[in-house]
């Protein structure tokens, strides 16, 4: 579905992702694992149009999609949340989900209807599926960080993505937030059959939930595999999970 | 609700159509300058605090609006009712140009770019005086009897505000109005759901500009007259405070503003010429204690959760 073949990005003289390589077939999990500076939201970005890559190719269920405005490769079927929580901080947990529902049905230039109840039944189930429909009239800065994160993965999913980016899911979560995070991740891609890239710097949630893993360390890709092989990988050993395991 | 809405909008609109017969001309005047100027802080707002624009030079559409108008009448002889939509038009058209350019840029660089077309669009009429009449303006404009009078105008401007005022209160209502206040809260966000940004700012920038030229078309009909002060900067100021005054996150908050803007001035201005003194005494007040606004105020204190994008 989404194959990323030796990009290169940047920013001055710093290559913060250096040859990058990542396959992710329909319908899996996988993990981007890697320290601090190893250039896994860049390489996100790149996958979602928020930067363009230098050189390499990202390609989508085939077609290229580097370079793309983040609005065109939406459309495409990549949706994503952000390392930092970003939402419609001023308006409602149901009006968020609404917007983009609303732009998956390219209604957003509508000037005659009233947006007032419009998509609300599609709404309304997204906010049950993800636990926060008795919160659905709360002014979405008010949320709990954790609501908030869960909050960004129902507008993310409210684009009916064929693959969902997932950065860093988890962080800033208490650890019952992470619980209900990880039950969630599961259950998108247990009822949805939806594809799954994250990163995410709790091994533990990583090796329970990724089937592959995509360990990357100065912005290249040290290797690639199933959660086992990625384990037992040396070099992923030496440079990342301290030593020999 | 709704029907309490529609009882209070129809009970204000009689309470405005009864006016006349009972105000002196000076007043019925004043009325009409406060209608439309609302009209204008209102089209303001759909730009800035819908769509967070910083549409700092807003009244260069007014004025191209009113320019629009007056030139249709007076030189090419234009029929009134093409005269009056061909003013808005070609307010939209600017505000096309000017929005292809600037929507590039966010904040404050968007905002200080517009400030610099919009000021070049104002020194155009300001010098070219064959065309524009340059800093005399144009005065005298010719128009149909049945506006023609100060009830007239009054009538006409009422009833063209209020269908302007209808029409973005719609607009503001609907999946485009809750996109635009989307992307004012998140751009970022709205890109990644699929939002082509840029191109929504366009489209409320055109409208905004489109509803700001019905203004300064309004305002050919009420005093005759268009002249280059009305799209000078510091009037885009002026109605940039209206809206803050107002409070520029609820719909009717930049009508209240200018209203109570205009009216001060007036009223004010009769006993001192300091006006400016009192206005920015009570601009700071409100600045400070009320930063939603006169209106964003009541509305966050008496209905919660229904502020925002009201």
């Amino acid at each position: 579905m989404l194959r990323v073949e030796s990009v290169v990005m940047s920013f001055g003289g710093f290559k913060a992702v250096n040859g990058a390589n990542l396959h992710v077939g329909a319908g899996e999990i996988v993990a981007v694992i890697g320290p601090n500076g190893a250039g896994k939201t860049t390489l996100f970005n790149l996958i979602t149009g928020h930067l363009a890559p230098d050189s390499g190719r990202i390609l989508f269920k085939g077609r290229e999609i580097g370079g793309l405005s983040p609005h065109v490769i939406c459309r495409k079927g990549i949706t994503r949340s952000f390392q930092v929580v970003n939402i419609f901080s001023q308006l409602t947990v149901f009006e968020n989900v609404q917007i983009a529902v609303l732009s998956r049905e390219r209604k957003t230039y509508d000037i005659f209807s009233k947006v007032e109840g419009m998509a609300a039944e599609e709404v309304e189930r997204t906010l049950r599926s993800v636990g926060l429909h008795d919160k659905r009239n709360v002014e979405s800065v008010l949320l709990s960080h954790g609501d908030q994160k869960v909050l960004e993965i129902a507008v993310a999913l409210s684009g009916k993505p064929e693959l969902l980016i997932l950065d860093e899911p988890t962080a800033g979560m208490a650890p019952e937030e992470t619980e209900t995070c990880i039950r969630l991740i599961r259950k998108l891609s247990d009822e949805f059959g939806l594809t799954i890239l994250f990163c995410e710097h709790d091994m533990g949630l990583v090796f329970d939930i990724a089937q592959r893993v995509m360990v990357m360390v100065r912005g290249g890709t040290v290797v690639q595999g199933s959660c086992e092989e990625v384990r037992r990988n040396t070099e992923v050993q030496d440079a990342y999970l301290g030593g020999s395991a | 609700m709704k029907h309490r809405s529609l009882v209070a909008t129809l009970a204000v609109l009689g309470l405005l159509c009864a006016l006349p017969p009972f105000l002196p001309r000076f007043y019925v005047y004043i009325a009409s300058i406060v209608l439309l100027t609302g009209l204008l802080a209102t089209s303001l707002n759909l730009a800035i605090g819908y769509g967070g624009l910083y549409q700092f030079h807003h009244t260069v559409f007014y004025g191209v609006g009113a320019y629009g108008t007056a030139l249709m009448l007076t030189r090419a002889g234009a029929p009134a009712p093409v005269a009056m939509i061909a003013g808005p038009l070609a307010a939209a058209l600017l505000s096309l140009v000017m929005g292809v350019i600037c929507v590039r840029l966010s904040k404050l660089y968007f905002g200080m770019l517009q400030i610099s077309l919009g000021s070049l669009v104002w020194v155009t009429v300001y010098r070219w005086y064959s065309f524009t009449g340059g800093d005399d303006g144009i005065h005298g404009v010719p128009l149909p009897d049945l506006i023609a009078s100060a009830k007239g105008s009054y009538y006409y401007t009422l009833a063209v505000t209020a269908l302007s005022l209808l029409a973005m209160r719609r607009i503001a209502g609907s999946p485009f109005g809750k996109t635009l206040q989307g992307i004012r809260d998140n751009p970022v966000r709205s890109e990644a759901i699929g939002v082509d940004v840029k191109r929504h700012k366009l489209a409320a920038l055109v409208i905004a500009g489109f509803f700001g030229g019905v203004a300064g078309s309004l305002f050919v009909v009420v005093d005759t007259s268009a002249f280059p002060d009305m799209m000078f900067w510091t009037y885009s100021l002026e109605v940039l405070i209206m809206c803050l005054l107002g409070g520029m996150y609820t719909f009717w908050g930049p009508f209240v503003g200018s209203s109570t803007l205009v009216l001060l001035r007036v009223f004010v201005s009769v006993y001192t010429q300091y006006w400016g003194l009192i206005l920015g005494t009570i601009l700071s007040l409100v600045i400070i204690f009320l930063p939603d606004g006169m209106l964003g105020f009541f509305a966050r204190r008496f209905r919660k959760g229904e502020v925002r994008g009201a």
